[in-house]
């Protein structure tokens, strides 16, 4: 029988079942089919804090959502276009995200009567005719799957486990997914376990061989690759993006990268992924807290490594007062914060972009860093090596702002070639630079203002730096008012000229002609990007701007607010860089935000551009 | 003391056995700085920075590859009035500022200062954490029982009981033993001794840099101005030398004439007259034992305050230090896989081509 196979040019699929159940996994091979097949795609990864919440409850549900397409996408997409539900509590947790007309695959083995009773559901949805909106196709997935295994030499509840290499199967072939890669994976991760390998195997081709053969699924669908710029390509999340940009950082500036880290969801794929890569001289140090991680890398940079930490909200808060330490000694230092929903303890893996304001200002007197914020999981990469070359140029912290839904989300990446990537090769001082052979440690470049990095082991530069107001010049102890004075505004001096060498903000304003300007910041980029293409299609003049350095900000930004009627920025926080640009432009911005620990839907942002161009009208 | 860690002039201080040697002669004049020193008259500071200046030229290792890296306290501007790099840091972090400074750069020698306050209240966490780690840096602990430059509070040594600014009734605190301390943070090397005693200073200081991972010595100091005198049972001659147990290695445990240490029932240790005893039970000091409980039964014999107050080196104990082994995983990782190559790494994962 041969089915009919239908075109489109995009597809949402979301997986989602319990912790246990493998849909992180699932739905990441499903991607890297998606991404080696050439379409271009954007990944969505939500699962709970808990590391097993009880089984079949609401509060376990994990889910992986992947938007792909035959054009250039920005995000992981609004609402599902297929819902595969592997029990009732990830129908019922998912259900109100899935439009009227889209497919639900429920996995109708998990539908018992005490598993829909444990997440409040009365009667079966799948019987009820609540559903009825929907294309539900009810498959037994966990029988399936171990009828399939019957003669494998496998326990029953390891046959069970294969269930989501069967809905994996199921979904490669509905949607035409190459599979050489997933078998491959399969094979290099069993390899110690034969039995299970071949199990999962088998798993992933009966679920395969039943889309073929069952009638339940007439129709299989194809989206074509999409025409991306050409080159070489692979998928990349932004916690991995990050840590290559900070081996590229520590290759192209001819440091040794020194990561002094603790433990901290989201952002501790950084610390495991740059542990990996001892080979380019990488010294991975997990300390005692996340003061030993910042004080650690601190002491490093002292020592001329590219000293780096990594963190999330609540670790930022305990590092800041020696970021302080940090400004005060004038030493290059990268701290990432991998922003979560807080305050507190917050939603460990839940998304938000609160710390702005932290980063800005969450430091005692006048201590100003540069902060830095990506704008979509491969853009972690570019904005390692800015970091990098900011705080080496200009011997300073510098506060890189990701968030936990660019350090898990990905999209394809088009690999750079070595050879274009920056030169940010570092001169230590060598020398003394003052009178009678004297070192003065302070003595400011009058380009950058920046001081000598003169680390242990160069003769006859010996000095001393620490926290106390250090002497213009000198760097020795000054309690001297006009001293004090003059120090405050060369720092502040030094952090306000960096804006002179980094690119003015681009302004996308295809018509030239918009009176409404969408500005974000950080990881919105793309619902931004997404909802301004809606309402640009739907015939509404708008332009978008997005920043990616945010202090200082781009030295054009104040003539940009100011080129337009009125300027929208969205956020997820309350306002922080919209109390910003009030506060520097005078400009009065409108702000939108929403703090529900995930991104912004394209659509929702759409309906309020929409509503701003009305009202400028 | 030197020679029974076994230090040899000629090979150098195993501690310092990644550091360049040095063949200028310096002097401890050297090792001044052109800064003024600023501590209350009298201070015991200035007896410890005097010791030490005069100890760096033994070192006999670059003066640029010297570090001096301190927190907050009275104790902590030492670096200042050292010519030698250094760094006076925040409140207690320093032990971790060093830690990060060491594990990237073995080749320096890198001393922590640090105080009672500085090091074991708010600095607790990266003193312990350090010393387990084997970092090969040097901590000087200077206790005076009090914090001096906040004027006068109580200490987390200070004795019960004590009156201060902040503890008008008295404090309630049980204090650290900071040897007892160190020994449980599974320091491999840990001594005592005080600023008024400069030989003996010294000799601790030598040993201590002769340990290669974490040295933990703590430095008896005297506050003139808000602890006077907290250890002058240790200094006034007529009693001393009753109360000061002068340990070393491989010599009977002697307090005095006629009263040694001899072990009790349980494993600890304690004063019992010889005559009464019998020389051959005395404990013969052995600073080289694997299993720390000796060590720390030494460190018991603090209470009650002041009766017999062991000085010296408790524990050496060698084991590999930090910076060698991370150092010695790169090598490895080097070696087995090859230097990274970053363009590999970025085409690492499954690729696809777009024409």
């Amino acid at each position: 029988m041969t089915k009919e196979v239908q075109q489109l040019d995009r597809v949402i699929i979301r997986f989602a079942g319990d912790s246990g159940d493998g849909m992180q996994l699932t739905g990441d091979r499903f991607t890297q089919e998606t991404a080696s097949f050439g379409n271009d795609l954007s990944t969505l990864p939500n699962f709970p804090a808990e590391i097993r919440a009880p089984a079949g409850t609401l509060p376990g549900v994990s889910s992986f959502q992947l938007h792909f397409a035959d054009h250039d996408i920005m995000t992981p997409g609004d609402a599902p276009n297929v819902l595969v539900a592997m029990n009732p509590a990830a129908l019922k947790a998912n259900v109100d995200d899935v439009p009227n007309g889209a497919m639900i695959i429920v996995n109708t083995d998990e539908f018992g009567k005490r598993s829909l009773s444990k997440v409040g559901y009365a009667a079966n949805p799948l019987e009820d005719g609540s559903l009825a909106e929907f294309k539900v196709s009810a498959v037994p997935l966990t029988s399936m799957t171990v009828k399939a295994l019957e003669d494998f030499e496998i326990s029953k509840k390891d046959a069970e486990r294969a269930k989501n290499m069967f809905a994996l199967g199921l979904l490669s072939w509905m949607y035409n997914r190459p599979t050489e890669g997933t078998l491959g994976f399969l094979k290099a991760k069993f390899a110690n376990k034969p039995e299970i390998m071949a199990a999962n195997l088998a798993a992933f081709q009966a679920g395969w061989n039943f889309g073929e053969t069952t009638e339940d699924f007439a129709v299989s669908y194809e989206v074509k690759p999409a025409a991306l710029p050409p080159g070489s390509y692979r998928n990349i999340t932004g916690n991995l993006a990050l840590s290559y940009g900070l081996i590229a950082g520590s290759e192209l500036s001819g440091l040794p990268l020194f990561l002094g880290s603790y433990p901290i969801t989201p952002a501790s794929d950084i610390l495991h992924e740059l542990s990996k890569h001892k080979r380019f001289g990488v010294r991975t140090f997990q300390a005692e807290d996340e003061i030993a991680g910042v004080g650690a890398a601190l002491g490093a940079a002292f020592g001329g490594s590219l000293g780096v930490t990594t963190t999330s909200g609540p670790g930022m808060v305990l590092k800041a007062e020696t970021i302080g330490l940090a400004v005060m000694t004038e030493l290059p230092l990268l701290i990432i914060d991998v922003q979560r929903g807080g305050p507190s303890t917050g939603l460990p893996t839940k998304t938000e972009q609160a710390d702005l304001l932290m980063a800005l200002f969450g430091r005692n007197g006048e201590s100003p860093v540069p902060v830095l914020a990506p704008r979509s999981p491969a853009d972690c990469f570019d904005m390692a090596i800015e970091a990098t070359r900011i705080a080496t140029e200009y011997r300073t912290p510098v506060i890189v702002l990701s968030d936990g839904y660019l350090a898990n989300g990905s999209e394809p990446w088009r690999l750079p070639e070595v050879s274009e990537l920056p030169d940010i090769s570092v001169d230590f001082a060598a020398g003394p630079n003052g009178e009678d052979g004297a070192f003065l440690p302070y003595l400011r470049d009058p380009e950058t203002l920046a001081r000598p990095w003169a680390v242990p082991g160069t003769a006859g530069l010996e000095h001393r730096i620490g926290g106390i107001e250090k002497s213009d010049g000198t760097g020795n102890i000054s309690y001297s008012p006009a001293n004090h004075d003059l120090m405050v505004r060369s720092r502040q001096g030094k952090i306000d000229g960096i804006a002179r060498g980094i690119a003015p903000l681009e302004v996308d304003d295809p018509g030239g002609d918009a009176d409404v300007l969408v500005l974000g910041w950080g990881g919105t980029y793309g619902s931004i990007g997404a909802a301004v293409r809606r309402v640009r299609r739907a015939g509404g003049r708008v332009a978008q701007a997005h920043l990616r350095h945010l202090n200082p900000f781009p030295e054009n930004l104040g003539e940009v607010l100011r080129g337009y009627d009125r300027v929208l920025v969205p956020e997820i926080n309350l306002g922080q860089l919209a109390l910003l640009l009030r506060g520097r432009f005078l400009v009065d911005v409108i702000s939108y935000t929403k703090v529900r620990g995930l991104p912004f839907k394209a659509e929702e942002l759409a309906a309020v551009v929409q509503e701003v161009i009305d009202r400028a009208e | 003391m030197p020679s029974e860690n076994g230090f040899n002039p000629e090979e150098g201080f195993r501690g310092l056995k990644l550091v360049p040697r040095s063949d200028t002669a310096y002097k401890m004049k050297d090792f001044k700085s052109d800064q003024e020193v600023r501590w209350c008259p009298g201070c015991g500071d200035y007896a410890v920075l005097a010791a030490f200046q005069g100890f760096l030229p033994e070192l006999g290792v670059p003066r640029e590859n010297i570090v001096i890296i301190s927190g907050i306290g009275c104790s902590s501007r030492f670096p200042y009035y050292l010519s030698t790099y250094g760094m006076h840091s925040i409140h207690g972090r320093a032990p971790a500022i060093a830690t990060g400074l060491a594990a990237s750069r073995p080749d320096l020698s890198v001393w922590v200062v640090t105080g009672d306050g500085d090091g074991l209240s708010i600095g607790g966490n990266h003193l312990i954490h350090a010393l387990r780690r084997n970092v090969n840096i040097n901590v000087l602990l200077f206790n005076n029982r009090i914090y001096g430059l906040t004027k006068g509070q109580y200490s987390p040594t200070s004795e019960p009981g004590k009156v201060t600014k902040s503890s008008p009734m008295g404090s309630l605190d049980s204090p650290f033993n900071p040897v007892s301390l160190a020994l449980g943070a599974e320091a491999g090397f840990v001594a005592r001794t005080v600023d008024s005693d400069r030989k003996h200073l010294t000799g601790v200081l030598r040993a201590a840099a002769d340990h290669q991972g974490a040295s933990f010595v703590e430095i008896y100091q005297n506050c003139p101005i808000f602890n006077d005198d907290a250890f002058e049972p240790l200094k006034d001659p007529a009693e001393r030398d009753m109360r000061v147990l002068r340990m070393e290695h491989g010599e009977p445990l002697r307090l005095g004439g006629d009263r040694g240490i001899v072990q009790g029932e349980y494993g600890e240790l304690t004063v019992a007259d010889v005559a009464e005893a019998g020389e051959d039970r005395l404990v013969r000091h052995d600073a080289h034992r694997a299993d720390p409980g000796y060590a720390f039964a030494l460190s018991r014999l603090d209470y009650p305050a002041f009766d017999h107050v062991p000085i010296g080196v408790f524990r050496s104990v060698e084991r590999p230090s930090y910076d060698e082994l991370m150092a010695e995983q790169v090598t490895e990782a080097e070696t087995v896989q090859g230097r990274g190559d970053l363009a590999a790494l970025l085409a690492s994962g499954d690729t696809w081509t777009v024409d």
